[in-house]
C-alpha cells in the first residue's frame, strides 16, 4: 500500500502511561474490558469547580525509576513522557549505541506544556495571586524548564542522546497525531532514521480545569465520576479531562530491517487540515475533517473499504460527535455505518495533546489483538449520532488498517492511518 | 524539488514598527533596547527589554478578536497582514486548501496568561476567563492566522524555544513541497516580557543584568554579560516558485534553499553539523555563503561554541559575520524569522547590517564581525544560525533567486 514511498516509517516500540494503566499490558487491558479510570479529582482539591471529574494517572515517578534530581527538574508532564519513552526503547530493543545520533530525532506534541510546575511556581512567586509584580527571588532554578514546552522534547532528547532534529509539536489537541506525523515526515524524507515520537500532556491543574470550566466544555456532572465521559451518548455532556504519555519508537522500514526489529504497525498516511471557523466552534458538516480523512486515505493508497476501524476522536462534547458523524459519513458513504468506530477517551478521559498518541498506541494494539476497544458508557442512541460505535464491550474482529482522527482548538483536523506491520523476512 | 520563496516580509520589531522602519532603523545602527515600560522593572535583575515601539493593536487588531487573544498573536496577525500586502497576495484569490499556516512560539501568551492566573488564584475559578483556553495556548497564533484568512490547508506550530523559529520556515517549506501548497504563512512572534514570564527567564543565568542599553548585549565581545529579551519578529509569506510568477508576485526576495536542525546536549560538532547539513540540502558549500547572521547569545561559552563552529566551517574571519539583534535583543520564536527577514534584505540591498556595541570581540574567536556600520557586499546567499535553551540548533541557508 505504501509501496510508493521508498522510506516508509515503521513502529518498532512503545511505551504508554495513562489513567488506569501504567505500561502497555495495563493499558491494554483496560481499554479491552472497557473499563473507565475517570474519577473525582485527586490532584488538587476540585471544590468550588463547576467540573470536579478527571481521568488520572496513579503516577509515582519514583517508583517508576526516576532519580530525585529527575523529579525536582521535570513537571509531571516531563516524567511521564521520559517513562513512556523508556518503554518504548526497551520495547524496540533498539540499541541506540548503534545509530549515529545525528540520525534520531525527537517530535513531541504538548498541547498547555508543563502545567502543573507552572502553575505552582506562579503561585508562589505571586504570593497566590496577590501580586502582579512578582518577587522574582522565589523562583527555583527550573522555572524556565516549567515555562517553555520545549524542555518536554529536550529532556526526551537527552535521554537517548538524540542529535537529529528536536521539536515539540504543538497544535493543541491533535499534537499527538500531528508529532506521529511530522515524525513519519522526517523519516520519509531522509532528515532522520529513527525518531522518538508521540506526546504528553498533564493538565490537570486549577488553571486548566478552570478553563475548561468558563469554556463549558467539561461535564457538569459530577455525581457518577466513573461514567461522566459519555461519548456518542444522546446525554453526553461534555469532555473529562485526561493526562497521559504515548511514545514511540517510529524507524526507517530498511533500518528495522536490518536489525531484525518486529514492527509493531506501520504509518501508512497523515493529513491535517484547518477549518478555519472558530477556535473552539466546528461546523456541523464535518467537511475540514472529511477532507484530511480522505487526503490521509490517499496519502496512504488506502480505500474507504478497507479500512478495519475508525478510532475516533469521541470528545463527548455535543458539538463534536455530531461534527465528527458528519465527517466520517462523508468520507465513508455508504460504507460509513459498517466500520466500527469507538472512542478510547470514554474510558481514559481527553488528555489533550497527549491522546492523539495515546488514540495511536489504541489502534496499534486493535491491530495487533484484532479487537476492537469499545465507547464505553454509551446507553443512549443518539439520533445525531448513527454509526456503530462499539458500544460497551470490545469487538473481536479482524483488524489491519486504522484510521485515527483528531480534532481541536484552532479548528485543527488530523487523519492518521495505521497498517499491520509486516513480519521480519527470514 | 520545487522551490520555494519568500514573497513576503511583515516585520514588528523593537527597533522598527514595519519592515521598511526596521530595516533603515537597523542599516543605521538604531536600537530599540530600552528600560522596560511594560510594568515597573525597576526591583528586578533585569531591567533592559526590547518592545515594538508605537505597535497599536487597538488599531491593528479587531476589537473582538483583540480582547480574544494575547498580544503575541496581535502582533502576529498585524504582521501577516503586512507580509500579505507587501506580497499583493488576496487569500481569496487562492484555493482555501492551498494556504497554510506554520508558527512557532516559546512560551504561549504570557501577559493574558499571568492576567488570568491572578483571576484564579486571587477570585477563584469561576472568574477565569472564556478565552484563557484560547489566548495562552501555543497554537493560538496559527489557529487565529488560519481563521482570519481561511487558510485550510495543513497548518503547524512548532516549539524549540529560540531556534523554533527557524524550524517553522523549514517546515513550512517542507509542507509546500510535500503537500503541494501554494501560499504559506510563516515566522513567528513572541511577547513574554510579563513580570512572570520575566522571572522564570531569570533563572537560566542568561538575562543581561546591566542596566546601560548599550553595553547589556554583547556577543562575541570579552563584556558580553548575557542578553536582552525583546518581544516582536517576523511573518514571511512563502510561495511555490512557479506558482509566485505565474500570479505576477510583485517581489521574489529570495528562496528559503536549505533547513537542518539538530540537538546539542554539550558537545561541540552538532552546530557545525547541522549548518554542514543546511548548506549540503541547499546544494552549497561554505564557500558560497556571504554573511552568517549568528545566534549571538552573548553568553561566553555558547559565543566560543559558535564562533568556533564559523572559524572551522568558514576558516579564520573567512565570512562576513552579523548579530543584527544586538539592536533588538532576542525575540525568542519571533528571532530567527526576524533574522531571515534581515537576510533576504540584505540580499536586496546588497549590504550586511551592522552588529552594534560590541567594541572588544574576544580575539581567539577570529571571526570577521561587521561591527558598527553597515557593510556593502555582494550578498548573494545567507546563512543563519539559531540555538534554543536546552540544546536545539537550527540552520537555514537563504538565497538570491538566479
Amino acid at each position: 500500500m505504501s509501496g510508493r514511498r521508498a522510506r516508509i516509517p515503521v513502529v518498532t516500540g512503545m511505551g504508554v502511561v495513562a489513567p488506569g494503566g501504567l505500561g502497555i499490558g495495563p493499558f491494554w487491558d483496560l481499554m479491552s474490558n472497557g473499563r473507565t479510570a475517570t474519577r473525582r479529582v485527586t490532584l488538587f482539591d476540585p471544590e468550588g469547580f463547576r467540573c470536579q471529574v478527571a481521568a488520572e494517572c496513579d503516577f509515582d515517578p519514583v517508583a517508576l525509576g526516576l532519580t530525585p534530581q529527575e523529579v525536582r527538574r521535570m513537571d509531571r508532564v516531563a516524567q511521564m513522557a521520559v517513562v513512556a519513552s523508556r518503554e518504548a526503547l526497551a520495547d524496540s530493543g533498539l540499541v541506540l549505541d548503534d545509530v549515529p545520533p545525528d540520525r534520531v530525532a525527537v517530535a513531541i506534541g504538548n498541547a498547555v506544556g508543563n502545567t502543573i510546575m507552572m502553575e505552582q511556581e506562579y503561585a508562589v512567586v505571586s504570593d497566590g495571586g496577590r501580586k502582579w509584580l512578582t518577587d522574582w527571588e522565589y523562583a527555583v532554578p527550573y522555572s524556565y524548564n516549567y515555562m517553555v514546552p520545549s524542555s518536554l522534547a529536550a529532556e526526551i532528547a537527552v535521554g537517548v542522546g538524540a542529535e537529529g532534529p528536536v521539536s515539540v509539536v504543538s497544535t493543541g489537541c491533535t499534537s499527538g497525531l500531528d508529532a506521529v506525523g511530522y515524525a513519519a515526515r522526517l523519516i520519509e524524507e531522509g532528515s532522520a532514521d529513527v525518531v522518538v515520537c508521540g506526546a504528553a500532556d498533564a493538565p490537570i491543574s486549577p488553571i486548566t480545569m478552570a478553563c475548561f470550566d468558563a469554556l463549558r466544555a467539561t461535564t457538569p456532572n459530577n455525581s457518577d465520576p466513573g461514567h461522566a465521559c459519555r461519548p456518542f451518548d444522546r446525554q453526553r455532556d461534555g469532555i473529562v479531562l485526561g493526562e497521559g504519555a504515548a511514545v514511540f519508537v517510529m524507524e526507517e522500514r530498511e533500518h528495522a530491517r536490518r536489525r531484525m526489529a518486529a514492527e509493531r504497525a506501520v504509518l501508512l498516511g497523515y493529513a491535517g487540515r484547518a477549518n478555519a471557523y472558530h477556535m473552539t466552534g466546528l461546523k456541523e458538516d464535518g467537511r475540514e475533517l472529511s477532507v484530511a480523512i480522505d487526503t490521509a486515505l490517499a496519502d496512504a493508497g488506502v480505500d474507504v473499504s478497507q479500512v478495519d476501524y475508525i478510532n475516533a476522536h469521541g470528545s463527548g462534547t455535543r458539538q463534536n460527535d455530531r461534527h465528527e458523524t458528519a465527517a466520517v459519513k462523508r468520507s465513508f458513504r455508504h460504507r460509513a455505518r459498517e466500520v466500527p468506530m469507538s472512542s478510547v477517551k470514554s474510558m481514559i478521559g481527553h488528555s489533550l495533546g497527549a491522546i492523539g498518541a495515546i488514540e495511536v498506541a489504541a489502534s496499534i494494539l486493535a491491530i495487533e489483538h484484532d479487537l476492537v476497544p469499545p465507547t464505553a458508557n454509551l446507553e443512549h442512541a443518539d439520533p445525531e449520532c448513527d454509526l456503530d460505535y462499539v458500544p460497551n464491550t470490545a469487538r473481536e474482529t479482524p483488524v489491519d488498517v486504522v484510521l485515527s482522527v483528531g480534532s481541536g482548538f484552532g479548528g485543527f483536523q488530523t487523519a492518521v492511518v495505521l497498517g499491520a506491520g509486516e513480519a521480519v523476512p527470514a | 524539488m520545487s522551490r520555494v520563496v519568500v514573497t513576503g516580509l511583515g516585520v514588528l520589531a523593537p527597533n522598527g514598527n514595519g519592515t521598511d522602519d526596521y530595516w533603515s532603523n537597523t542599516l543605521a545602527g538604531k536600537s530599540g533596547i530600552a528600560p522596560i515600560s511594560l510594568y515597573d522593572a525597576s526591583r528586578y535583575p533585569c531591567t533592559l527589554a526590547g518592545e515594538v515601539p508605537g505597535f497599536d493593536a487597538e488599531v491593528r487588531v479587531p476589537g473582538k478578536l483583540r480582547a480574544q487573544t494575547d498580544h503575541m498573536t496581535h502582533l502576529a496577525l498585524a504582521a501577516t497582514e503586512a507580509a500579505l500586502a507587501d506580497a499583493q497576495a488576496d487569500p481569496a484569490a487562492f484555493g482555501e486548501y492551498e494556504m497554510g499556516v506554520v508558527t512557532a512560539n516559546s512560551s504561549g501568551g504570557t501577559v493574558f496568561g499571568q492576567r488570568e492566573l491572578e483571576k484564579l488564584w486571587s477570585k477563584g475559578p469561576e472568574h477565569v476567563g472564556a478565552y484563557m483556553a484560547v489566548a495562552w495556548f501555543y497554537a493560538a497564533t496559527t489557529g487565529q492566522i488560519s481563521i482570519r484568512h481561511k487558510m485550510r490547508g495543513p497548518c503547524g506550530v512548532l516549539v524549540a524555544e529560540q531556534a523554533g523559529g527557524l524550524d517553522a520556515i523549514g517546515h513550512a517549506v517542507r509542507q509546500v513541497r510535500r503537500e503541494g501548497l501554494r501560499l504559506i504563512v510563516t515566522g513567528g512572534t513572541d511577547a513574554s516580557l510579563s513580570p512572570a514570564g520575566l522571572t522564570a527567564q531569570l533563572t537560566t543565568g542568561l538575562l543581561s543584568h546591566r542596566s546601560d542599553p548599550h553595553r547589556a548585549y554583547l556577543p562575541f565581545d570579552r563584556a558580553a554579560a548575557g542578553y536582552v529579551p525583546g518581544q516582536g519578529g517576523a511573518v514571511l509569506l512563502l510561495e511555490d516558485y512557479g506558482s509566485a510568477v505565474k500570479r505576477g508576485a510583485p517581489r521574489l526576495y529570495g528562496e528559503i534553499a536549505g533547513y537542518a536542525a539538530g540537538f546539542d546536549p554539550g558537545s561541540r560538532h552538532v552546530l557545525p553539523r547541522v549548518i554542514v547539513k543546511a548548506l549540503t540540502a541547499a546544494g552549497a558549500g561554505p564557500d558560497d555563503v556571504d554573511v552568517v547572521f549568528a545566534d549571538a547569545l552573548g553568553d561566553f561559552a555558547a559565543d566560543r561554541q559558535e564562533a568556533r563552529a564559523l572559524r572551522e566551517l568558514f576558516g579564520p574571519r573567512g565570512v562576513p559575520v552579523t548579530a543584527p539583534k544586538t539592536m533588538t535583543g532576542r525575540l525568542y520564536a519571533g528571532g530567527g524569522p526576524l533574522d531571515v527577514a534581515s537576510a533576504l534584505l540584505a540580499i536586496r540591498d546588497q549590504v550586511i547590517p551592522p552588529t552594534v556595541n560590541v567594541a572588544d570581540p574576544v580575539p581567539g574567536d577570529e571571526l570577521d564581525l561587521v561591527l558598527g556600520e553597515p557593510r556593502p557586499a555582494p550578498v548573494r546567499t545567507a546563512l543563519v544560525v539559531a540555538r534554543g535553551f536546552g540544546g536545539f540548533c537550527t540552520a537555514i541557508v537563504v538565497r538570491a533567486l538566479p
